[in-house]
C-alpha cells in the first residue's frame, strides 16, 4: 500500500520535483557557505581569531549582508515586510507588490486590446499582411526596456506621469505574442466551416463573431498567460530607470545601492510569486471562459 | 470577391484628396501655387494617381504609383517654414498627407498582390512601410515643432549616427560582442546540454520541466543587481546574467522538441537496432531542430534586453545600457535614439541570420514548405 503510493509518487511529477526543489535547496545553503566564508575569514582574521567549521557556517547563513543570503533568511526577511507591517506602510513588500501589479495589470489589458486589435485588422486586410507583419516581429527585436527611460522622459514632459509610462512599456511587450497568437487563432478555422457561413450570407464582422473569434480563444489564452508574465518584467523593468520610489524594481534597484542582499531576493521572490498568481489567474480565466462556452471553444 | 475593392477606393479617395489638398492654404508658406517645386511635385502625383485608377493589379503599376508616393512625399517637407508656430501649418499639406497615405496603401496592395510570398521582391512592401512610418514621424516633429528633446527627428537620429560613430562603435563592442554573445552562446549551449542530460533520465525531466516553465514565466532580469554584485561592474557580469537568461527557454524547448520524435520513428530506429547515439543523431534531434531554433531566436531578443538592463545597474563608462541612461539624463535624445537604432539593426540582424539558418537545416518542415501547384 504505501510502496504503491510512492512508486506512484516516485513515477509522477510530484516526486521528481520535490527532489529537484530540495536539490536546489540544498546547493544553495552550501553555495551560501562557500560565497559568504571569504568575508568572515577576512573579519576574523582582522579580529585576530579563528572558529571551527561549524562557526564558519552558522555564520555564512546568518550575515547582515550576506553574498547570497540562506533561503531561510529571505523569509524571515519576507516574513519581516509583508506580515508585520500594515499593507499600506511605504516599507511593507505588499505595498510596493501592489504598485507594481497596478502597472502591470493596465500595461496588461492596454496591450491585449491592441494586440487582437492588430491581429484583427491584419487578418481582414491582405496589405496590413504583408506590410505589417515583418515589422511586428521586427519590434521585438527593439530592447523596448531600453527604451523605458525616454518613455518617461517625453511623457513627463507631456505631464503623464505615474503608472501609464511603466504601463506603457508592458504594452509594448505583451501586444506582441497576443498578436502574433490571435493572428494564428483568427485563422484556425477551417475553409469548410468558412464556406459553411458564406452560404449563409454572414459578413465579416459575424464571421468575425461567430466563427472566428470563438476559434481563436486558445490561442488567445496561450498567448495571454506568456503576455502576463512578460507585462510584469515590463513593469519592474520600467521602476528602474525612472528614478521611482514605489515598486519591486525600485526595491531591486534601492537595494543593490546600499547592498542589501536580502532585500534585493525578498523582492525577487515577491516578483516570482506575482508572477505565478497573475499566470494561475489567466488560467483559471481560460477554465471559466471555456466552461461559460460548453467546453467546446 | 470583393477583396480587391478596398484597394482601388483608397486609390480614388487618395486623387479626391490631392486634388483638394491642392487649393487648401499651408500655413504662412502661402498656397501651393506660391512655390514652384512642391507644385510640380503634386501636380506629377495627381497625375499618376489619375493614370493608375480603375480595376488591374500589377507589379508596374505598383512600383509607378510607391515611386510617385515617394517624390510626392518630399512637396510637404519643402513646403513646411520652419519660422512658422508648432502646429499652424495649414490644411493643405495635412490633406496631402492623408492623400499619400492612402495612395501608399494603394500601392502596398497592388505590389502585395504582385509579387511573391518569398524572394527579395517581398522586402518591398515592409520596406514602404517602414520609409512611411520614418516620413510620417519626421513630417509630425516638424509639423508640430516638437522639440529636440523630447523627440528628434529621425534625419536628427541619422546626423548622430554618422558623429557619434565611433562612440556607437565601442558601445556595440562592449555590449554585443563582449557580454552578449558569449553569454548567448553558453547559455544556449548549457540550456541543450543539460536537457540532453535530462532526456536520458526521465526522473530529472519529470523534475525539471515544470520547474523550467515555472522560472520562464519569472522576471529573471531581476537578478541582475545581484549579478552585477557577485561578478563586478564591466562585461562578465553582463555576460552572467545573459548566460541566466538564455538557460531555461533553451532547456524547456530542447526537451520540448526531444519528446517531438513520433513513436513510429523511434520503433523503426530500435527494429535496426540503432544505438541511443544514433537515434540522436539521426532521428531525435533533426526533429528537434525546429525547437531549438525557437528557442536560438527568442534568446537572441532576450540577450541583448538582458545585457542593457544589467548594465542600469553599474557599468564601466562604454557600453550601450551605460549611454542610454546617462545621454538621456544629459537630454542629448538623438544620440540615445541611435543608440537604440544600433540595437535594434544588431537585434534584428542576428534574428535574421537565425531565421536564414533554421531555413537551410530545417528546410523539410511543413512551415517552410511551399503550397505545391
Amino acid at each position: 500500500m504505501i510502496a504503491a503510493s510512492a512508486r506512484r509518487l516516485w513515477d509522477g511529477k510530484a516526486g521528481p520535483v520535490l527532489v529537484v526543489v530540495a536539490a536546489i535547496l540544498a546547493f544553495w545553503y552550501a553555495m551560501a557557505v562557500v560565497l559568504n566564508a571569504p568575508q568572515i575569514r577576512d573579519r576574523w582574521a582582522r579580529e585576530g581569531r579563528s572558529g571551527a567549521a561549524s562557526e564558519l557556517v552558522a555564520e555564512a547563513w546568518a550575515m547582515e549582508r550576506p553574498v547570497l543570503p540562506a533561503p531561510h533568511q529571505i523569509l524571515v526577511e519576507l516574513k519581516k515586510t509583508v506580515l508585520d507591517l500594515p499593507a499600506t506602510s511605504r516599507r511593507s513588500l505588499l505595498y510596493h507588490a501592489g504598485v507594481t501589479l497596478s502597472s502591470t495589470l493596465l500595461g496588461f489589458l492596454l496591450g491585449t486590446a491592441l494586440g487582437i486589435a492588430l491581429a484583427v485588422a491584419i487578418v481582414h486586410s491582405p496589405t496590413l499582411d504583408r506590410a505589417l507583419l515583418p515589422w511586428i516581429v521586427a519590434s521585438q527585436t527593439v530592447p523596448i526596456l531600453a527604451i523605458a527611460p525616454i518613455i518617461v522622459v517625453v511623457l513627463a514632459a507631456v505631464g503623464l506621469t505615474g503608472l501609464l509610462p511603466k504601463a506603457l512599456i508592458s504594452t509594448y511587450l505583451c501586444f506582441f505574442p497576443v498578436t502574433i497568437g490571435m493572428v494564428k487563432g483568427l485563422r484556425s478555422p477551417e475553409p469548410l466551416q468558412l464556406e459553411l457561413l458564406r452560404t449563409w450570407n454572414a459578413d465579416a464582422g459575424q464571421v468575425l463573431r461567430y466563427l472566428r473569434f470563438p476559434a481563436s480563444l486558445p490561442f488567445l489564452f496561450a498567448s495571454l498567460k506568456v503576455a502576463v508574465s512578460i507585462a510584469l518584467v515590463g513593469a519592474i523593468v520600467g521602476e528602474l530607470p525612472t528614478g521611482a520610489v514605489a515598486g519591486l524594481g525600485a526595491r531591486l534597484l534601492t537595494g543593490s545601492y546600499y547592498g542589501q542582499t536580502v532585500q534585493i531576493w525578498a523582492a525577487l521572490v515577491m516578483a516570482s510569486l506575482l508572477a505565478a498568481l497573475l499566470v494561475a489567474a489567466v488560467g483559471l480565466a481560460e477554465r471559466l471562459v471555456r466552461a461559460r462556452l460548453g467546453g467546446a471553444a | 470577391m470583393s477583396r480587391p475593392a478596398s484597394g482601388e477606393e483608397a486609390g480614388t479617395g487618395a486623387l479626391v484628396a490631392a486634388v483638394v489638398a491642392l487649393f487648401l492654404p499651408l500655413g504662412s508658406a502661402g498656397w501651393w501655387f506660391a512655390q514652384p517645386a512642391a507644385l510640380l511635385l503634386v501636380l506629377g502625383f495627381v497625375a499618376v494617381l489619375a493614370a493608375t485608377r480603375g480595376e488591374g493589379t500589377g507589379l508596374g503599376r505598383g512600383l509607378v504609383l510607391a515611386t510617385a508616393v515617394l517624390l510626392a512625399s518630399a512637396a510637404p517637407l519643402l513646403a513646411i517654414d520652419p519660422a512658422d508656430p508648432p502646429g499652424l501649418q495649414g490644411p493643405g499639406i495635412w490633406l496631402l498627407l492623408v492623400a499619400l497615405f492612402l495612395a501608399a496603401f494603394r500601392a502596398m496592395g497592388l505590389l502585395s498582390a504582385a509579387t511573391a510570398r518569398q524572394g527579395p521582391a517581398a522586402l518591398l512592401v515592409p520596406a514602404l512601410f517602414g520609409v512611411g512610418v520614418l516620413y510620417v514621424w519626421e513630417l509630425l516633429v516638424r509639423g508640430f515643432g516638437i522639440p529636440g528633446v523630447l523627440l528628434p527627428p529621425p534625419s536628427a537620429i541619422g546626423r548622430a549616427l554618422v558623429a557619434h560613430a565611433d562612440v556607437l562603435r565601442a558601445d556595440f563592442v562592449q555590449t554585443f560582442v563582449r557580454a552578449v554573445i558569449p553569454g548567448w552562446a553558453i547559455g544556449c549551449a548549457a540550456g541543450f546540454a543539460v536537457a540532453l542530460l535530462a532526456d536520458r533520465i526521465p526522473f530529472l525531466a519529470r523534475g525539471l520541466l515544470p520547474l523550467g516553465n515555472l522560472v520562464a514565466a519569472l522576471p529573471i532580469v531581476g537578478i541582475a543587481p545581484i549579478l552585477v554584485m557577485w561578478f563586478g561592474f564591466d562585461w562578465h557580469s553582463k555576460a552572467a546574467v545573459v548566460v541566466v537568461m538564455t538557460f531555461f527557454p533553451m532547456l524547456v524547448n530542447t526537451l520540448e522538441g526531444l519528446r517531438a520524435a513520433g513513436r513510429l520513428e523511434r520503433d523503426l530506429m530500435r527494429s535496426y537496432a540503432a544505438s541511443y547515439l544514433l537515434t540522436l543523431w539521426k532521428l531525435r534531434l533533426p526533429t528537434a531542430a525546429p525547437f531549438v531554433f525557437n528557442a536560438l531566436k527568442i534568446n537572441s531578443t532576450l540577450a541583448l534586453i538582458g545585457a542593457i538592463v544589467a548594465e542600469f545597474f553599474g557599468t564601466p563608462i562604454v557600453g550601450m545600457g551605460f549611454r542610454i541612461s546617462t545621454e538621456v539624463a544629459k537630454m542629448a535624445l538623438d544620440l540615445v535614439w541611435a543608440t537604440i537604432a544600433v540595437a535594434a539593426v544588431s537585434g534584428s540582424a542576428a534574428y535574421g541570420l537565425l531565421a536564414l539558418l533554421e531555413r537551410r537545416l530545417t528546410f523539410w518542415h511543413p512551415s517552410f514548405r511551399r503550397v505545391a501547384g
